[in-house]
C-alpha cells in the first residue's frame, strides 16, 4: 500500500472519516506519521477554541479581579485561584464526573460528557484563569501617565476603556499571553490520556502516539514524531502571535517595539 | 495500625474509617506526599541550575554554545510535558547503561541491541541486578527528577535569558568604566541583579512545577496520584478487608485541596522573597521601598 | 541528596560482590485475582502466590515490582526487570517482541458486564480499557468501542450509562458481578487471545527455560490446579 493511500485512508481517521480500522500490521513511518498527524486535528481544535472563547472571558475576569465592588471581585479572585492552584489533571477528573452527574438529572448535558465539548469547556475555564490572571497583573502596570493623559484629553468610562487602557494592558499582557497559549496547546495532550475516553478510537495526536508505542512496543518513533508535530504547532502559534504583536505595537519606533517584547517575559 | 482493626467487617462508622485509613496501604499514600515535596525540593534547584547554564549558553560569544543554548530552549519549550514524558525516561536509562557497558566490559563482542532486546552485561546494570529494591526505586527517583530538571531547566533558561537582557545597560556600562572584565562584570553586577528580574517568571515557574507534578507516575514513580486512583476504585470484599464502591472522588479531591493549599503557601512565601530582593533595586519597586517611611 | 547517591552508589558495589543475581518480577497490581495491591500495600493474587512458588521451586531469589500497563513491556525489553507476570495473553503481537514460557492458565474467554442482561452486543457501546487485546476485538466488530485508561473507569462507565457492557476477562468481572446487583455478566463470551503465560525477554533463553521446567513441575503435582480454584481463574489444567 502506498503512503498516499494511507493518507487517504487514515489523513481525517480521527474525526472518523476514513478507514474504521486503525492499522493492525505494519506500522509503517507512514502510517505513523499520517495517523499521528490526523490526531493533532483534535489538539488545534481544543487549543484554538479554548483560546478564542477563553479569551473574552479572561477579559472580564481581570475586570471584575481590579473591581472595587467585593461581589465582583471576590468571586473572580477565588475562581482564578482554583485553576491555576490544581493541577489540570485533577480539573479533568472533576469535570468528567460532574457532568457525568449533571447528566443523570438534567439530559441536556450529554454531549458534554464527550471530549469534544466537556474537555473543551475545561480547558476554556483553565485557560481563562491563567490569561485573567496575566491581564489582571498587566491592568496593574499601565503606566500612569497614559492615564492621565487620557484625563486630560476629555477620555473617561467607556471611550477610556476602549481606547487607552484595554489596548495598553493587551500590549503589556501579550508576551506572557503568547507563553499561556503555547502551554494551553500542549496541555490539550492530556484530554484523551487521562479526562475523556476515546470513542470509536477517535482521539487526539497522543492517543495514536500511544497506541502506535502499543502496538510495535517501541516507544522511540511514535513519541518523537508527536514531539516533531507539536514543535511545528508551536511555531505556528509563535508567529501568529508575533504578527499580532507586532501590530498591537505598530506605533512605537522599531527599537523600541523590540525592547517590549523581551522585558515581560513572565510565563503563566 | 490500631488494636481494634483485627477484623474491620464488624466496625462501622468512625471506627471502621480510622482502621481503614490507617492500612499499610494508606501508609504508602501519605508516604507518596512525601515523595512528591521531595521531589519539588531536589527538582527546583537543579532545575535553576540548568537553566542559569542555558541561559549563559544561549547569550554566549561562543557560536557552537549560543545554538546549543538556543535549541536545548527552543526543542524542549516546544514539545508537551508528557510526551517528553513518555520515552525519554527509558531513553535517558538506556544511555546510562550503553555509556557503563561501554567502559566497564570492553571484551563483550555481541551487540548491545539483540532484536527488539537491550542487552548489556551484569556489571553494566544500573543499578545491578542484585541490589536491593530500595536502590532501584532511588535510581527510579533520580531519573525522574533528572528528566523533570531538563524540562522545566528549559523554562528557567527561557526566563533567565530575559532577565539578563532587562539589567539596565548603564549598570554593565558603569562596570565597564571600573574596568571590570566582561567575565568579572558578569558575575559581579548582572548576576546578582537579574533574580529580581527573573523572580516573577520563575516564580510562575514553580507553580507550574508544582501542578506537573500529577505526571510522576509515568515516569515510574508511585505518586500520590498513583495511589489515589489505586484505592479510590471500588473494592471487592474478595481481595479486601474493607470493601467500598467508587470513591476516586474523594481521593481526588484531597489532592485538590493538597494542592491549593501548596499553591498558596508557594504564594504567600514568593511575595515575601520578591520583597526582600527588590529592596536596593534599580526598579519602581525598589524606589517605592526606599521612599516609604521605615 | 549527594550523601544519598554516594551511599547508593557505595552499597550497589558492596552488593555486587555478595549477593547472588535477583530475579525481578514486574507486574501491574490492578488486575483482581490476577495480581492486586492488598491492604497493607503488598502485590498479592493469584501472580503473587504462584510467582513466589515458582522461584522457589527454580531456586532464584524474586523481587516485585510495579509497572504501568501502559510501558509494561518496553521496561522489560530495556531490561528494568526480568519476568513480566501481569496476567498477560499469549499473543502472536506480542510474541514477536517478547518471548513467553508454556501457559500457566487455560485460555479464559472474555466476557461482557452490562447493566441489564438484554443489551446489544453487536451495535451497542462497548467498553473496553486501552491497550487490551479486548479493545482491539471490540474495534473489529461492529460494536462502538469507547476506551479507558484503567479497568476500574470501564466498570464505572457501565455503572452510570456510558456504555451498554464492558469486555473484560471474565476472572475479573466475576467478582465485581457478584457484590453489584446492578451488573450481570452476560452468556455471550468471546474467546480471544491464548493463555496466560510469562514474558521474558527473547535473549533470555535460560531463564525462559528454568520457568518453564518449574511451571512443568507445578501442573503435573497438580499444585497449579489448585491455586487456580482458590483464586477462582477459570477452568484447571
Amino acid at each position: 500500500m502506498s503512503c498516499w493511500m494511507t493518507i487517504q485512508d487514515y489523513g481525517l481517521r480521527a474525526v472518523g472519516i476514513g478507514e474504521r480500522l486503525l492499522p493492525r500490521e505494519d506500522f509503517t513511518l507512514c502510517q505513523q506519521f499520517t495517523l499521528i498527524g490526523s490526531g493533532m486535528i483534535w489538539n488545534i481544535y481544543f487549543g484554538a477554541f479554548a483560546l478564542i472563547s477563553g479569551f473574552f472571558f479572561a477579559n472580564a475576569l481581570a475586570m471584575a479581579k481590579s473591581a472595587r465592588s467585593p461581589w465582583l471581585r471576590k468571586p473572580a479572585e477565588w475562581f482564578i485561584f482554583i485553576f491555576r492552584g490544581s493541577p489540570l489533571f485533577v480539573q479533568f477528573f472533576f469535570g468528567y464526573f460532574l457532568f457525568l452527574s449533571l447528566k443523570q438529572v438534567f439530559p441536556i448535558f450529554t454531549p458534554f460528557t464527550a471530549a469534544w465539548l466537556g474537555a473543551l469547556v475545561v480547558l476554556f475555564l483553565n485557560t481563562s484563569a491563567y490569561s485573567a490572571e496575566i491581564f489582571f497583573g498587566a491592568l496593574r502596570s499601565i503606566p500612569k501617565g497614559d492615564v492621565e493623559s487620557a484625563d486630560a484629553y476629555g477620555f473617561s468610562g467607556w471611550p477610556r476603556f476602549k481606547k487607552i487602557i484595554w489596548p495598553t494592558m493587551l500590549r503589556l499582557a501579550w508576551p506572557a499571553y503568547t507563553n499561556e497559549a503555547i502551554f494551553l496547546f500542549h496541555a490539550t495532550a492530556l484530554v484523551f490520556f487521562s479526562g475523556f475516553p476515546a470513542w470509536q478510537q477517535k482521539g487526539d495526536a497522543l492517543y495514536y502516539a500511544n497506541y502506535f508505542a502499543d502496538k510495535t512496543f517501541n516507544p522511540f518513533v511514535p513519541y518523537p514524531i508527536l514531539a516533531m508535530y507539536f514543535i511545528l504547532l508551536t511555531l505556528v502559534v509563535l508567529s501568529i502571535f508575533g504578527l499580532a504583536n507586532r501590530f498591537l505595537n505598530r506605533h512605537l519606533p522599531q527599537e523600541a517595539r523590540r525592547k517590549i517584547k523581551l522585558k515581560m517575559n513572565v510565563i503563566r | 495500625m490500631f488494636s481494634y482493626c483485627t477484623d474491620p467487617n464488624a466496625l462501622s462508622g468512625l471506627t471502621w474509617l480510622s482502621c481503614y485509613l490507617t492500612t499499610g496501604k494508606h501508609m504508602a499514600f501519605y508516604f507518596s506526599f512525601g515523595t512528591v515535596l521531595l521531589l519539588l525540593a531536589i527538582t527546583a534547584p537543579v532545575a535553576l541550575l540548568f537553566g542559569f547554564f542555558g541561559a549563559s549558553a544561549a547569550r554566549s560569544h561562543i557560536l557552537p554554545l549560543r545554538w546549543f543554548g538556543k535549541t536545548y530552549i527552543a526543542l524542549v519549550r516546544g514539545v508537551p510535558d508528557i510526551a517528553f514524558f513518555l520515552f525519554f525516561v527509558i531513553a535517558l536509562d538506556q544511555m546510562i547503561e550503553w555509556t557503563r557497558h561501554k567502559i566497564l566490559c570492553p571484551e563483550w563482542t555481541e551487540p548491545v541491541r539483540q532484536g527488539n532486546d537491550f542487552v548489556v552485561c551484569q556489571a553494566a546494570k544500573m543499578p545491578l541486578g542484585s541490589a536491593p529494591q530500595w536502590v532501584h526505586e532511588t535510581y527510579g527517583f533520580t531519573l525522574a527528577v533528572f528528566t523533570f530538571a531538563i524540562v522545566f531547566g528549559a523554562f528557567a533558561a527561557n526566563v533567565m535569558f530575559g532577565a539578563m537582557r532587562a539589567v539596565p545597560r548603564a549598570q554593565m556600562e558603569t562596570a565597564e568604566a571600573y574596568g571590570m572584565t566582561r567575565r568579572q562584570a558578569f558575575r559581579r553586577i548582572l548576576v546578582p541583579q537579574m533574580w529580581v528580574y527573573a523572580l516573577p517568571g520563575l516564580g510562575n515557574l514553580w507553580m507550574v512545577l508544582i501542578k506537573a507534578t500529577p505526571l510522576l507516575f509515568l515516569l515510574g514513580v508511585e505518586d500520590i496520584v498513583y495511589w489515589a486512583r489505586e484505592m479510590g476504585g471500588s473494592k471487592t470484599s474478595k481481595f479486601t478487608e474493607y470493601p467500598h464502591g467508587d470513591w476516586r472522588m474523594w481521593y481526588f479531591f484531597a489532592l485538590l485541596v493538597f494542592y491549593l493549599c501548596f499553591t498558596r503557601i508557594s504564594e504567600i512565601f514568593l511575595e515575601r522573597v520578591m520583597k526582600r530582593l527588590t529592596k536596593g533595586q534599580a526598579t519602581t519597586g525598589g524606589e517605592a521601598q526606599r521612599k516609604a517611611p521605615a | 541528596m549527594n550523601k544519598l547517591l554516594l551511599t547508593t552508589a557505595a552499597l550497589a558495589l558492596s552488593a555486587s560482590f555478595a549477593m547472588a543475581e535477583t530475579t525481578r518480577l514486574g507486574t501491574e497490581g490492578a488486575y483482581p485475582p490476577y495480581n492486586f495491591i492488598n491492604d497493607s500495600g503488598e502485590v498479592d493474587g493469584f501472580e503473587r502466590e504462584l510467582g513466589d512458588e515458582l522461584c522457589k521451586r527454580a531456586k532464584l531469589t524474586c523481587e516485585w515490582v510495579t509497572n504501568d500497563w501502559d510501558s509494561i513491556i518496553p521496561n522489560l525489553v530495556s531490561g528494568n526487570y526480568d519476568v513480566i507476570i501481569a496476567g498477560m495473553s499469549i499473543t502472536d503481537e506480542r510474541d514477536e517482541v517478547i518471548d513467553f514460557t508454556q501457559n500457566y492458565t487455560q485460555p479464559d474467554p472474555s466476557g461482557y458486564l452490562a447493566a441489564s442482561a438484554d443489551v446489544d452486543i453487536k451495535n451497542g457501546v462497548i467498553a473496553a480499557q486501552t491497550g487490551t487485546i479486548q479493545a482491539s476485538f471490540v474495534a473489529s466488530t461492529g460494536a462502538t468501542l469507547v476506551e479507558f485508561a484503567t479497568p476500574e473507569e470501564t466498570i464505572a462507565a457501565v455503572r452510570n450509562g456510558e456504555a451498554d457492557a464492558v469486555l473484560a476477562d471474565k476472572a475479573y468481572l466475576g467478582p465485581v458481578a457478584d457484590e453489584d446487583d446492578g451488573l450481570v455478566l452476560l452468556e455471550q463470551e468471546e474467546l480471544i487471545g491464548g493463555g496466560v503465560g510469562l514474558g521474558i525477554r527473547e535473549s533470555d533463553g535460560e531463564l525462559k527455560a528454568t520457568l518453564d521446567a518449574a511451571i512443568q513441575s507445578m501442573k503435573d503435582d497438580g499444585s497449579l490446579n489448585a491455586m487456580i480454584e482458590k483464586w477462582e481463574i477459570g477452568v484447571k489444567f
